[in-house]
């Protein structure tokens, strides 16, 4: 591999990465909160994209606005997934809360295929369909989107989670719900809080992936599976070092496929990503476990 | 007097008329016409049983089911139509093969819990479903392959779907009364100790690793024998029959028929197949409404009553069978003891707002 392909592998695996990163911050919102594994996740990113193309494509609305109410939308689906599904079955035991999930992610699949079609859709990019030329590698400018947005909803998040009231509670419920509902924070409407915010970001994941990667009705198991491999490497509690696993599964992901040796073909891209979250998985195992008995 | 032996063997006359009815099935002049789906009833019901094992007695989740019936309906399709084994033989290979995979992949899997069990499972799952469809060479890639030979004892060949309506149920009711003495027997008991605490099981000398790992390897040999069948049933194979959704359809089956029931797993997988096959099929303006219909389900059984609708209905009936005649005094008794409670019981209720109007 000479030097300009290994910047190009480089900067795609940086692209597909960010998007790991930002399912990966959902499910580790959630997890922290409320102690939920949402199966769901993938599915706000699938949302966010076909929305996206459905508004803005199919209906016409000036791309923006698009954007916008997609995201909305997908927040507003997870409000109403927590609010119905799993906020009635509070006292459930773990199996009971997977099934839920499980429930929901297929229920949003079907009727996002019912409405949508099951045919794979690309919205328009953001700024043309060119490319930039860096290092000797070609960057479609949709790519700098995604690794922006991801970069400045990682450091809104932060400033959120750190600086704002309802952040700090979250945070607070994240260390201990019981003492934190013992100072007076509604921990139920937290966990609803951030059901909305995982399902924003969520969305947006799906509306900046969808003009270079296409997006269907389908799409959500395997990006979900993926995003909860970034959210392992943090354990479910730290949101940068998930950011960071979310990168270096795009990267490992792309350079595997760059190289083409072996079985490494980019037919087994997705069994690459499965056997890194199987290892992480068990490397941490002992930790983990540790954390859910904590829970 | 026969009464009272009936009253006394009710269980066995159920499963007596159970296994009569299903005997009579495929006569033309009784349910003839749905032979076929009751074979697909059969193949599911086996793999069903094997998750209601891990997923209710057990307490662990797997996601990805479907890798083990799909490895046994390729070992079998790639043994018996590539190399030319006998389907029998091909079969028992699949089922060892599929039993050793489980096993090896078992230890370490089952140091996980919950959670990360589950998305484990599911990335098994995923990872097969790619090998199938990705090894063009072997399994024939998406398109699958065709042409498998039936199966045949002696001169005798399984070649009409009546003949195979009873070598499947033969298999399935075999593998129930097993899973049945499994479930009653020392194993049983254990893995009942290991679904309530984990620690408390260890602490009296069960070795809780082994016995998820026993139970996990044997729902895959069941899985496997399904996909034999599955094989040499269809004689063709594809990867579509083994994906994530087809995973999830079997959770949802162990979920209708009640996640530590052995033979509401029949009415799961009945329930199930019929839901998709026969009644959602008229409503082609309305594509993809299984799936919606199979989310309903998990989340609703799930939230309202977490034994499973078989065991819910059952457990009803039971009640009320006993209650009935009483029902009104006990309602007004409790009425009278538990005002406060009942007021609040009704309010509980999920359509209590629709009726607080009338009632107040």
């Amino acid at each position: 591999m000479s030097a300009d392909q290994f910047v190009q592998y480089l900067m795609s695996g940086l692209t597909q990465g960010s998007i790991y990163a930002l399912i990966g911050l959902g499910f580790t919102i959630i997890y922290s909160v409320t102690q939920i594994i949402n199966f769901a996740q993938g599915e706000f990113v699938m949302l966010g994209g076909m929305l996206s193309y459905v508004l803005a494509v199919e209906a016409g609305l000036p791309v923006p606005l698009a954007l916008i109410i997609a995201i909305l939308i997908a927040a507003g689906v997870g409000a109403l997934m927590y609010i119905l599904a799993i906020r009635t079955a509070r006292r459930a035991s773990v199996i009971s809360l997977i099934i839920i999930t499980i429930g929901a992610a297929i229920f949003i699949r079907g009727i996002a295929g019912n409405q949508f079609g099951v045919n794979a859709v690309s919205p328009t990019p953001f700024t043309g369909r060119g490319s930039i030329s860096f290092l000797g590698a070609y960057i479609e400018p949709q790519a700098l989107w995604i690794i922006g947005i991801t970069f400045l909803v990682t450091i809104l998040l932060y400033l959120f989670l750190s600086h704002t009231m309802v952040g700090k509670a979250l945070r607070a419920c994240a260390v201990n719900p019981e003492a934190a509902s013992l100072v007076g924070i509604n921990t139920k409407a937290m966990a609803l809080i951030a059901f909305i915010i995982a399902a924003a970001i969520g969305g947006i994941g799906g509306v900046v992936i969808a003009p270079m990667a296409m997006a269907s009705y389908g799409m959500g198991v395997m990006l979900g599976l993926k995003g909860f491999v970034a959210a392992a490497v943090g354990g479910f509690m730290s949101p940068i070092a998930t950011v960071i696993g979310g990168i270096m599964l795009g990267i490992i992901e792309s350079l595997a496929v760059g190289f083409n040796w072996g079985p490494f073909t980019s037919a087994y891209k997705d069994v690459i990503a499965l056997v890194v979250l199987l290892l992480i998985l068990l490397i941490r195992s002992g930790k983990l476990a540790a954390a859910e008995r904590a829970a | 007097m026969i009464l009272a032996w009936a009253k006394k063997k009710w269980s066995w006359l159920a499963v007596a008329a159970l296994i009569i009815f299903l005997a009579l099935v495929p006569f033309k002049w009784f349910l003839g016409q749905y032979t076929s789906i009751m074979i697909f009833v059969g193949i599911s019901t086996m793999i069903t049983v094997g998750l209601c094992m891990l997923m209710g007695y057990t307490g662990q989740v797997s996601l990805g089911q479907a890798a083990f019936y799909g490895l046994g309906a390729y070992f079998s399709a790639v043994l018996s139509k590539t190399h030319g084994l006998n389907p029998w033989l091909a079969m028992v290979i699949a089922a060892i093969a599929t039993g050793t995979f489980a096993y090896i992949i078992g230890y370490p899997i089952f140091r996980l819990r919950g959670n990360y069990l589950a998305m484990a499972t599911l990335g098994i799952g995923l990872i097969m479903w790619t090998l199938f469809n990705q090894m063009v060479q072997f399994t024939g890639g998406p398109d699958g392959m065709s042409g498998i030979p039936y199966l045949s004892i002696g001169g005798f060949s399984f070649d009409t779907s009546f003949k195979r309506y009873f070598l499947v149920w033969f298999f399935c009711l075999a593998i129930l009364f097993l899973s049945q003495n499994i479930v009653r027997s020392r194993t049983g008991r254990a893995l009942r100790a290991i679904h309530g605490n984990e620690a408390a099981a260890e602490s009296l000398g069960i070795n809780v690793t082994q016995f998820k790992v026993k139970i996990f390897v044997l729902s895959a040999v069941y899985a496997s024998l399904a996909g034999s069948l599955f094989a040499h049933h269809l004689r063709h194979v594809s990867p579509q029959s083994f994906d994530f959704l087809a995973s999830v359809k079997l959770v949802v089956m162990a979920v209708i028929g009640g996640l530590a029931s052995i033979w509401g797993a029949i009415f799961g997988a009945g329930t199930t197949r019929f839901l998709s096959d026969e009644v959602l099929l008229g409503f082609n303006k309305f594509p993809q409404l299984d799936i919606i219909i199979y989310g309903l389900i998990l989340m609703l059984v799930m939230i309202l009553m977490p034994e499973g609708l078989f065991v819910a209905i059952k457990s009803g009936t039971m009640w009320l069978k006993i209650n009935w005649r009483d029902l009104p005094a006990i309602m007004k008794r409790m009425k009278k003891d538990f005002p406060e409670q009942v007021k609040y019981f009704l309010s509980r209720l999920p359509l209590a707002r629709l009726w607080r109007k009338t009632e107040p």
